[in-house]
């Protein structure tokens, strides 16, 4: 129990410590390029905490945790439907495995363009946006998951006389989860960066439009307090993800 | 004809197959031309670019930052690595860090950059280098954790010294590893430089599709994309064919 203790205390000590080098850095960063291009933490804090009082900020954030929300739902759905099929199906399987490699590695961004073209601008092309950075590695992962699944696991379900039903809930779905929620993790963080660069190049709403409005219009402050909030949102969600990952894992 | 085979005709004839398809529905103009040219005309369109100068800028200012990229991120990714897995107190510290590195959205950061370098390959490079750096730090970890103890203890009997034993025992152990790192570094070089000349910059192939785009000028955007995802997927195909090259050439020592 106190050895237990101990580790998580060494373990906050960590974080504190890396949480206060980052800020360590961006505080010399600030003295070193000056008011003009960068905000010092204290400010962007202080800014940051009056900003997520405005409505206006609200309407940005609701904007792109809509097509977030919409996007990520998508990519889980269409990439465990996917990663079944294509696991189960050994031979489609091999053959798709590394063209969705390939797509994983090529620069999506300069898809971007297609499709404004197909969706126009608005909520939908950034949905289709993140789904396309998001869908592969939930795909890829739940394949992989389906392809190592124990066959003494199928050989003893079948030995039992497992109904198809039995078979699936006490068998499959447990050896599969622990990595499908590894994919669903990737695929999270994936969605989010697809659907926050959508915004940056083309959209007049939310936060990754905050972002580069902030540069176009020189309010630095405001460019730094979204990214800030941005950041801090993905590390929590990852966090979360992390750790329920890991239990996934051990258990 | 071996399973390899089939799967790999099947694949080449999916892919074909599918690009044949794209063509006739843009020909019977069943998808609007506004929205998407036929695979042919990409082509030629490229073609007829490769006779401009303009492209041939583009190429060299995109590839020089990529290489630039590329090979700081592998030095200090490699050296990082090297580091922290010579001091295990800094590596349990830094381990949450490296487990959610990227789940950072990354290009948020991008317009900071501007801010701080100004608009110019700067802020690309370093972009690319943010991106790729932390997968070649992983790899490199990967690597040195995998060289066999027995290895090691060899090394130490046959009383080599450490630069020999770095060179002849621990680098080829790890090799496989480093090569992942490698792989993922340019991939990841090269998507946070377009990436970045996408989305804010003054030139480069990201820029042209970009600006393209902007001038509904589609002959030229589909070609530049068509180029871009080309030259992406030769990069990694060639890199994944000498990988399994090597691999082959291990087993059989």
């Amino acid at each position: 129990m106190t050895q237990a203790w101990s580790g998580l205390n060494s373990r906050m000590l960590d974080a504190l410590l890396l949480v206060a080098l980052a800020l360590a850095v961006w505080q010399g960063l600030y003295e070193y390029a000056g008011e003009a291009a960068i905000t010092s933490p204290l400010t962007t804090l202080g800014y940051a905490s009056s900003l997520v009082k405005t409505s206006s900020f609200w309407t940005h954030a609701k904007a792109t945790l809509a097509a977030f929300g919409y996007a990520l739902a998508i990519s889980i759905v269409l990439g465990v439907v996917l990663g079944l099929v294509l696991g189960f199906q050994r031979f489609a399987g091999d053959v798709a495995e590394p063209v969705l490699v390939a797509l994983y590695t090529i620069p999506k961004v300069t898809l971007y363009p297609l499709i404004l073209l197909i969706f126009g601008l608005g909520v939908s092309a950034k949905v289709a946006f993140g789904v396309i950075h998001g869908v592969v590695p939930v795909i890829l992962f739940t394949l992989n998951a389906v392809k190592n699944i124990n066959p003494v696991l199928i050989r003893t379900s079948r030995v039992m006389r497992l109904s198809t039903w039995q078979t699936i809930s006490t068998m499959l779905t447990p050896a599969v989860m622990p990595e499908l929620i590894t994919g669903v993790r990737v695929g999270f963080s994936l969605t989010m960066l697809g659907v926050l660069i959508g915004e940056m190049f083309a959209s007049q709403r939310g936060l990754g439009f905050l972002i580069i409005n902030g540069i176009n219009m020189h309010n630095v402050r405001m460019m730094m307090a979204v990214i800030l909030i941005v950041v801090v949102f993905a590390i929590a969600a990852n966090g979360l993800l992390l750790a329920f990952d890991k239990r996934m894992h051990r258990a | 004809m071996t399973r390899n085979a089939a799967i790999s005709l099947t694949r080449i004839a999916v892919i074909v197959g599918g690009i044949v398809l794209l063509e006739i529905l843009c020909r019977r103009h069943v998808i609007n031309p506004l929205t998407l040219i036929p695979p042919s005309e990409m082509v030629t369109s490229l073609w007829h670019m490769f006779g401009s100068q303009k492209i041939w800028d583009d190429i060299a200012q995109t590839f020089s930052t990529v290489a630039l990229s590329f090979v700081l991120s592998v030095t200090a990714g490699f050296a990082l690595g090297a580091l922290v897995h010579a001091l295990p107190r800094v590596r349990r510290a830094i381990d949450p860090l490296l487990a959610s590195y990227y789940s950072i959205p990354f290009f948020v950061f991008y317009p900071l950059l501007i801010a701080l370098f100004g608009l110019n390959t700067v802020p690309l490079v370093v972009i690319g280098f943010v991106f790729a750096t932390a997968a070649m730090v992983i790899s490199t970890l990967n690597g040195l954790d995998r060289v066999p103890r027995v290895m090691t203890k060899t090394a130490r009997i046959l009383r080599l010294n450490p630069a020999r034993a770095v060179w002849s025992v621990t680098l080829p152990s790890a090799a496989p590893y480093l090569f992942t790192g490698l792989k993922l570094a340019l991939a990841y070089s090269f998507i946070g430089v377009i990436a970045g000349e996408f989305i804010l910059s003054g030139g480069g192939l990201g820029y042209s599709i970009a600006y393209a785009y902007n001038d509904f000028d589609n002959q030229t955007m589909y070609a530049l994309m068509m180029f871009v995802l080309v030259i992406a997927v030769v990069m990694n195909g060639a890199l994944h064919v000498w990988e399994q090259h090597m691999s082959r050439k291990r087993t059989r020592a």
